[in-house]
């Protein structure tokens, strides 16, 4: 019964049409000017910071002489691993909030939506319309400290300091809020797939609707919430937009340290050692869940 | 109480939608806001000055005009380059693909502030000047990924029928693709150009590595933050966000009433 296989563990794309009949040399036609733009402007570049990233200082400022200096690494560690913690804190804490507030409307548009679906999932990517920087900015408003939901959490004492701006509990919020649809969007790709006569057996075979949900939908949704997990951990961890126009100074990122570095201090040795980094952190963490999931799944 | 918990989940999908586009409406009301002082985030007064007098302020409409040009140019390379991708990893067996996929996951996997720093110093290393390029270059990059991904959904999710019965029909493979595989897959090509549009027009933080001098939209947008971000800027946001849910609802709302025709034309 083919709706009960689980999806493919090993992304292997089903091969449509007329596969495998045609000669390869085509194939590499139409992939040679998209892989070349990211060979030439991806793949280059990380090479490139890889070797920015060693480079030594000169007598000029601003100029750096190519070298092997691996102490750049640890300067920078050194220097800004409290950014590098908080990113991860913050975005780790982002990504739990947004697969909590994300899986309810996905199960919704998934499994009750009918013919709505499509228009749900327009709504869902509508807020890329709006410009990331202004929605982000609104947080300002909405949070402001005379506000209403500052005001209300304050009657509750929930606040520490008195305030939600300016503070890091405003830059979860807003990495939670603006990674959102990249939750939401392969959870539901994920819950879609699963065949709905699977819960409507739990429920015949006298499981709770919870038991139903633990048993059924969660371990079947996994790939979306793998998937969705890390395309908002991702974004999230490198991001420096919430945590300028949201956070104090105290709660700055990893990313703004490497926009500094780059842009203002023009220390393009350690900025490129703190993305490089950054990556390798990431990767490491892409990895150990590719691992468990196989890349096609995910994307 | 038993139409609460039977309607549960319908309520919390529908408040989180409400919830995405809360700040949405922030943007929009503030654009008919007179601020107090130079910061627009609070309520004062009504005013129609951001909408009448949209490009009142310098910078403002120059800026948009050079986002719109970058996204054009960006999302139509992308666009055509994402697309061969697509169709060679769904329609050709050949050695590479496992690396073809790495290459086209890698660019999403990786923090937006990896990419453009790396491309700063790809750049910087080769001395290249930092501009309009440099930015359309770091767009086109990072679009490609995101259409193969869409593209190739659509063609997978594509009925191989079709094709077959096109043959069938001893349509040669030109006119397969032409009137077959093309139109069936065009909608699915649309929607990722518009999604890297988006992703383009919108894009901050590469830019801002690759732009040196060059302002384009966000770039005001994050410059004006500082002192405060004009009306103007809330309106033209509006209205952009505004076009384009018009735009895609009215496209889905086309598409729906031509499947349905369809549908009725075949069960008679």
């Amino acid at each position: 019964m083919p709706p009960l296989a689980p999806p493919s563990r090993k992304g292997q794309t089903p091969l449509t049409g007329a596969a495998g009949q045609r000669r390869p040399r085509t194939a590499y036609l139409l992939l040679i000017p998209g892989l070349a733009w990211l060979g030439i402007f991806f793949v280059v570049p990380i090479v490139s910071l890889f070797f920015t990233s060693l480079q030594a200082s000169t007598d000029r400022a601003g100029i750096y002489q190519p070298a092997f200096q691996v102490s750049n690494y640890l300067v920078a560690l050194q220097d800004y691993w409290p950014q590098f913690i908080r990113s991860f804190i913050y975005s780790g804490i982002a990504t739990v909030l947004a697969l909590i507030i994300a899986y309810p409307l996905a199960y919704f548009i998934a499994f009750r939506a009918g013919k709505w679906r499509a228009l749900l999932l327009v709504l869902v990517v509508a807020p890329f319309f709006a410009s990331f920087l202004l929605r982000t900015y609104a947080w300002r408003t909405i949070l402001a400290d005379e506000g209403f939901v500052t005001s209300f959490f304050n009657a509750l004492h929930l606040l520490p300091q008195g305030r939600i701006l300016n503070t890091p509990i405003a830059v979860v919020l807003g990495l939670t809020y603006n990674f959102l649809p990249f939750m939401i969007l392969p959870l539901y790709a994920a819950l879609e797939r699963i065949d709905p006569r699977l819960i409507e057996a739990a429920s015949d075979l006298y499981a709770s609707p919870f038991t139903g949900f633990r048993k059924v939908v969660w371990p079947l949704g996994l790939p979306g919430v793998v998937a969705g997990t890390l395309l908002t951990f991702i974004p999230a961890s490198g991001d420096y937009i919430n945590a300028t126009l949201l956070g104090g100074p105290g709660d700055r990122m990893v990313g703004n340290a490497i926009q500094v570095n780059f842009l203002q201090f023009r220390d393009y040795p350690i900025a490129s050692a703190l993305s490089f980094i950054l990556m390798a952190i990431i990767l490491t963490v892409v990895f150990l869940y590719v691992r468990r999931a196989g890349t096609e799944d995910l994307i | 109480m038993s139409w609460l918990r039977k309607n549960l989940i319908p309520i919390i999908g529908i408040l989180v939608l409400v919830y995405l586009f809360i700040p949405i409406a922030v943007v929009a009301i503030l654009s008919f806001n007179k601020p107090a002082g130079n910061f627009n985030v609070a309520w004062n007064e009504f005013s129609l000055e951001g909408w009448q007098n949209i490009c009142g302020v310098p910078g403002v409409c120059s800026s948009f005009l050079t986002s719109i040009q970058i996204g054009f140019l960006a999302t139509f390379i992308g666009t055509l380059f994402g697309t061969m991708i697509a169709f060679a990893l769904v329609r050709y067996r050949f050695r590479g693909r496992s690396t073809t996929n790495l290459l086209i996951f890698l660019p999403m996997a990786t923090p937006e502030v990896v990419l453009g720093s790396s491309l700063l110093a790809l750049f910087l290393n080769l001395v290249f000047p930092l501009g309009f390029w440099t930015v359309t270059i770091a767009h086109i990059m990072f679009v490609i990924s995101f259409v193969v991904v869409t593209v190739k959904a659509r063609l997978q999710g594509m009925d191989p029928r079709l094709e077959e019965a096109a043959r069938d029909l001893y349509a040669d493979p030109r006119a397969t693709f032409r009137y077959v595989t093309f139109p069936l897959v065009l909608p699915g090509i649309l929607g990722a150009a518009l999604l890297g549009f988006s992703l383009s027009f919108d894009d901050y933080i590469i830019s801002a590595f690759n732009a040196g001098t060059l302002v384009t939209f966000p770039i005001y947008i994050w410059g004006a933050a500082q002192r405060g971000i004009p009306v103007q800027v809330n309106a033209l946001a509006t209205l952009v966000f505004l076009l384009t849910l018009v735009l895609v609802l009215t496209v889905q709302f086309v598409n729906a009433r031509r499947r349905r025709k369809l549908e009725r034309a075949v069960t008679g």
